[in-house]
């Protein structure tokens, strides 16, 4: 069962772990990954930020990462949560979690989605910042930490 | 055509979106982004070649050989950011 989710709300940890998890007692792991918004980036500090996205084309290019992570490994749940509007630092951003029989493929899955993620799927973040407004660039090593997963 | 400009794009060429219609001889990403080069200034600078940008055709990421034709939805934008 995959869950994907574009909001502007925030969302609760334990309850989309209880729900993944739910009536499924073929699960042995669950692996879960929490971004969180810093308050520092690139040397300056950062007040708040605003993510943007291009609906349509984020559903479905999370659902071909999950697919993808199905494919390499058994998953027996996975639920991709991403918040977009405005943020502020300590704020939650993102929520990956996959559950599987064992905790390898759980933690492998967990790692290649987010990899891809940060890669693939079309989110931008915009940066508050004391010299004003300015969008994040991509950076070479999330690039590099996708790339570690091609075969 | 529909063309969507996102994020970064968006405020660089001051606009959203737009309806096009590039003639016959464009067919695939590569002639379409040559032709709205053509129209120079904000177009020409930022879609040049050494920029960094992505197309997508129809929700999914493309290459410069991917065909486009009046119904497809393209989208250009910087390089993702999520996570």
């Amino acid at each position: 069962m995959t869950t994907i989710r574009i909001q502007t709300a925030d969302f609760d940890l334990s309850t989309e772990l209880a729900n993944i998890r739910k009536d499924n007692p073929r699960i042995g792991a669950v692996a879960s990954f929490v971004g969180v918004v810093r308050d520092l980036n690139d040397g300056s500090s950062v007040s708040g930020m605003t993510l943007e996205h291009y609906p349509g084309m984020t559903e479905k290019a999370l659902a071909d990462i999950a697919t993808e992570a199905s494919s390499r490994w058994e998953v027996l749940g996975c639920t991709i949560i991403h918040r977009v509007g405005p943020l502020k630092p300590l704020d939650q951003i993102v929520l990956v979690i996959v559950a599987s029989g064992h905790r390898g493929d759980a933690f492998a899955a967990c790692e290649f989605i987010m990899d891809f993620l940060k890669t693939q799927a079309p989110f931008w973040k915009k940066e508050a910042t004391p010299d004003g407004d300015r969008w994040v660039e991509a950076r070479d090593s999330d690039d590099a930490a996708a790339a570690r997963w091609t075969r | 055509m529909k063309i969507l400009y996102l994020a970064r794009l968006r405020e660089a060429l001051g606009q959203a979106e737009e309806q096009v219609a590039p003639p016959a001889s464009v067919t695939t990403v590569a002639q379409l982004l040559d032709w709205l080069r053509q129209r120079g200034g904000a177009y020409a600078e930022e879609l040049a070649e050494n920029k960094r940008f992505r197309v997508a055709v129809n929700h999914t990421v493309a290459q410069p050989d991917t065909i486009v034709s009046a119904q497809d939805e393209v989208a250009i934008f910087p390089p993702v950011t999520g996570g």
